[in-house]
């Protein structure tokens, strides 16, 4: 089911959303950069905002037109939402008759969100396979995820670091959606192709004040969204890639890589599938309360592999290596699909601009085993 | 599966064993306590503490107790081995993959230990005896630091009426009129058919390495000896990635694992 | 009743010497037991003499002066005691006592020396096969060196 909506239309989607008790959640403007908020309205969306990216750069650049979705991805994800880097996991304390009490956490907010990308409905898929659909659910991320509700947009254009087209995650919403929303701004005025991905979302949409799509809009849609395909900033050949990534653990790129990387982390925090965490139990005062919280973690940390008084990932070489052969490889293994959706935002937000398209193709370029091929 | 917080258990019994080593016995507050299987583990929690993973170190048959042999290592493990009877402890589990016991039968048997892995390893020496008669010859090599830092040590005498019991530490003290050396050594001398036996083997990695160099060389092959491993674990679960070994969760794929599985990882430095 | 030849045949710590090397060490080879108690080595002293160990245990101990006769490693049947009487100034390093009473073939060292100095075959052959025991050794005593049983204090 398709149809066309305005601004006012968009207005009311939110509200329609608000209605039913969902926190709406939406790109806003904050610190010079596109960040996921609470909206109450499509005022607080971005107006006339795009952004420019490369490696280790991000800027917002104002446009003529006022689109709100011309911008691409931000730091950010719907992780932070539906994975979030604090949550307490349990409350105890000690009983009347000294045993232990332990008691759930309250329930988390319902969650809508507004103007995720293809890139990361792909992520939320992934992380969906990582927290409930291995051996052991997790509670939390079940409790939001459950109701979670997504209108998702298509890409007007390709972020500088994009590379959705490469790992097959977008940039055409395809699935995870319940509606999906493409913006047109052009003589015809400033629109919204709405297309429902569930029952969810066509009941929504029936409330809407829409009109039809004209006979070429569906086109003008499309069209759209195949120059963003065309238009990625970089590109990642997966050709092979788990068996590449295990058969080059000891490839000299590593050592080069670890030159240039701080170990600071920021890739796997901006990353929208890095689920790697750390629990933390604080007690109050009287000795009688302790609260277990779990908290992002990042395996770029010395603490991520701490065993036996040292790390075994000591060096930051076997750290980068191991981020970026558990994103591209072996996470294959584990869960049957690539963890990156090649939003770029490792790129975009890594201080020395390090760039794992680039990384990986340095490392096929020398791959070791051609060296043994050619020994015979 | 879905992830639960901790069920409350009491100390009911804690024995030194070592310097930095004690057994404690659990008692659940609640409904029975869930069938462990050896070489599974626990997450055992501390209130305001945190939670650690430690393996099950006997499987009583009564069915409402756990046994656990904690090493005094860090904040939580020292406030476990301080825990007097009476003391709450939270307890998730059990986790894990354990020792496959039951390929063993029909086959001889070697067992391998170092220092601490000896824990993980008594309840499988229990069930060898407990069955014995399903296995062939079935030997324990256990190496240790020095006498004192030998567990069990009035179980071991007492296992020796029912399979070989070979004891060896790498520093003697007064008194010691046993063997001197590393427990690899052991292996070269045990009596067993290479080509009818399954091993297991736990400690430090570094001896576990050696220990299946040592059992290769005997003709054991690395698809019959089982490792048990440890990595860093903060979820027990399979979600908070600090346990992976390449594409291995340690906490789900493993701790324990075939050997010829993981030799290649396990070789490669800092994986 | 075997011969010392043929006890030689069966040490496995001579594995792959060939039948006319053994043939030519039996030549500088005795039976010999140890009761219980008795030193086989003693630390410092000419080491004339090296041991293939056939039955019975044997600690080798230096002497640490607060801690009397410290056990470094214990050697069981199969096993060759004693090196020193390959290399200068062919004293022992350390000190052997039988824990139990041990049977060994005793080799004289000072005879098989003079033997592989005159059949460089002999000399190389059964250098081959006394390195394989220091590598062995060298190999667990690295180990040993590691203290991996060691508890180490961490961080929470």
């Amino acid at each position: 089911m398709t149809a066309i909506i305005d601004r006012a239309g968009l207005d009311e989607l939110i509200g329609a959303l608000r209605r039913r008790g969902f926190t709406v959640i939406g790109p806003t403007v904050r610190s010079q950069a596109i960040v996921y908020g609470e909206i109450a309205s499509a005022g607080d969306l971005p107006a006339g905002v795009e952004d420019v990216q490369d490696g280790g750069t991000y800027r917002l650049r104002a446009r003529e037109d006022g689109a709100l979705f011309a911008h691409t991805a931000g730091h950010d994800s719907v992780k932070r939402f539906l994975f979030p880097p604090a949550i307490q996991v349990w409350r105890a304390r000690r009983g009347q008759d000294g045993g232990l009490e332990v008691e759930p956490p309250p329930p988390p907010p319902r969650y809508a969100f507004l103007g995720v990308r293809s890139c990361d409905l792909h992520a939320v898929a992934i992380q969906d396979r990582v927290f409930l659909g291995d051996r052991y659910v997790d509670p939390d991320y079940e409790a939001r995820r459950e109701d979670a509700f997504f209108v998702a947009v298509n890409c007007a254009r390709a972020g500088g670091t994009c590379f959705c087209v490469s790992m097959d995650a977008g940039p055409e919403v395809t699935a995870g959606h319940d509606l999906a929303l493409t913006e047109l701004i052009d003589g015809d005025g400033h629109r919204f192709l709405v297309e429902a991905g569930s029952e969810r979302g066509r009941e929504l949409l029936a409330e809407l004040p829409a009109r039809p799509t004209a006979a070429d809009e569906p086109r003008l849609a499309a069209e759209q969204t195949a120059r963003t395909a065309a238009s990625m900033g970089r590109r990642l050949d997966t050709e092979g890639i788990r068996d590449l990534l295990a058969a080059n653990a000891e490839h000299p790129r590593w050592d080069d890589v670890a030159e240039r990387c701080l170990s600071c982390g920021n890739c796997t925090m901006v990353c929208p599938t890095c689920f790697c965490s750390t629990a933390e139990d604080t007690i109050d005062l009287a000795g009688e309360e302790a609260e277990h919280t779990r908290l992002w973690d990042s395996c770029f940390t010395l603490q991520h592999s701490y065993v036996h008084g040292g790390s075994v990932r000591g060096a930051t070489r076997a750290r980068y290596r191991q981020w970026l052969t558990h994103k591209l490889g072996t996470w294959i293994d584990q869960f049957g699909s690539s963890g990156c959706v090649g939003c770029g935002r490792c790129i975009t937000w890594c201080p020395v601009a390090i760039d794992i398209t680039e990384e990986v193709a340095a490392i096929r370029a020398g791959d070791l085993r051609e060296g043994l091929d050619a020994d015979g | 599966m879905r992830v639960e917080a901790p069920a409350s258990y009491r100390v009911t019994g804690r024995r030194q064993e070592t310097g930095d080593a004690w057994t404690l016995r659990l008692e659940a507050a609640g409904d029975a306590t869930p069938r462990f299987a050896p070489g599974q583990f626990s997450m055992l929690y501390v209130l305001g503490s945190g939670e650690v993973p430690i393996s099950i170190s006997a499987i009583p048959d009564a069915g409402t107790t756990l046994v656990h042999t904690v090493r005094a290592v860090g904040a939580v493990t020292r406030t476990l081995c301080a825990a007097r009877p009476g003391a709450a402890v939270g307890v998730r589990g059990p986790f894990g993959r354990g020792w496959p016991v039951e390929l063993a039968e029909g086959r001889d048997v070697v067992v391998v230990a170092g220092g601490l892995g000896l824990a993980p390893l008594r309840p499988v020496v229990h069930e060898l005896i407990e069955r014995r008669e399903r296995f062939g010859r079935v030997a324990l090599l256990y190496g240790g630091r020095s006498p004192a830092d030998l567990l069990y040590r009035d179980e071991l005498e007492a296992w020796r009426a029912a399979i070989d019991v070979e004891l060896i530490v790498d520093a003697p003290a007064e008194g010691w009129d046993g063997r001197v050396g590393v427990v690899t050594r052991l292996i070269r001398r045990a009596a067993f058919d290479p080509a009818n036996t399954l091993a297991m083997a736990c400690g430090p990695e570094v001896m576990m390495r050696f220990a299946a160099s040592a059992l290769r060389e005997r003709g054991v092959p690395g698809s019959s000896l089982w490792l048990s491993l440890e990595r860093s674990m903060k979820c027990a679960t399979g979600h908070c990635g600090h346990c992976q070994l390449g594409p291995l969760f340690v906490c789900k794929d493993g701790p324990v694992v075939r050997h010829d599985r993981v030799e290649r990882l396990m070789g490669v430095s800092e994986l | 009743m075997q011969t010392v030849e043929q006890l030689l045949g069966e040490s496995p710590a001579l594995e792959g010497l060939a039948p006319e090397h053994r043939a030519t060490m039996a030549g500088c080879a005795r039976l010999h037991v140890f009761p219980a108690g008795e030193r086989l080595l003693r630390e410092g002293d000419p080491a004339d003499e090296f041991f293939l160990i056939r039955r019975g245990a044997v600690a080798v101990e230096t002497e640490v002066p607060g801690r009397g006769a410290v056990t470094l490693e214990t050697l069981e049947p199969g096993e060759l005691l004693g090196w020193s009487w390959l290399v200068p100034p062919y004293r022992s390093a350390f000190g052997a006592r039988a824990l139990e009473d041990v049977h060994v073939i005793v080799l004289d060292g000072a005879c098989l020396r003079g033997k592989c100095e005159q059949d460089p075959d002999l000399g190389y052959a059964l250098l081959k096969v006394v390195a394989t025991v220091f590598v062995r050794r060298l190999e667990d005593t690295r180990l040993r060196l590691l203290d991996l049983y060691a508890g180490v204090p961490h961080a929470g």
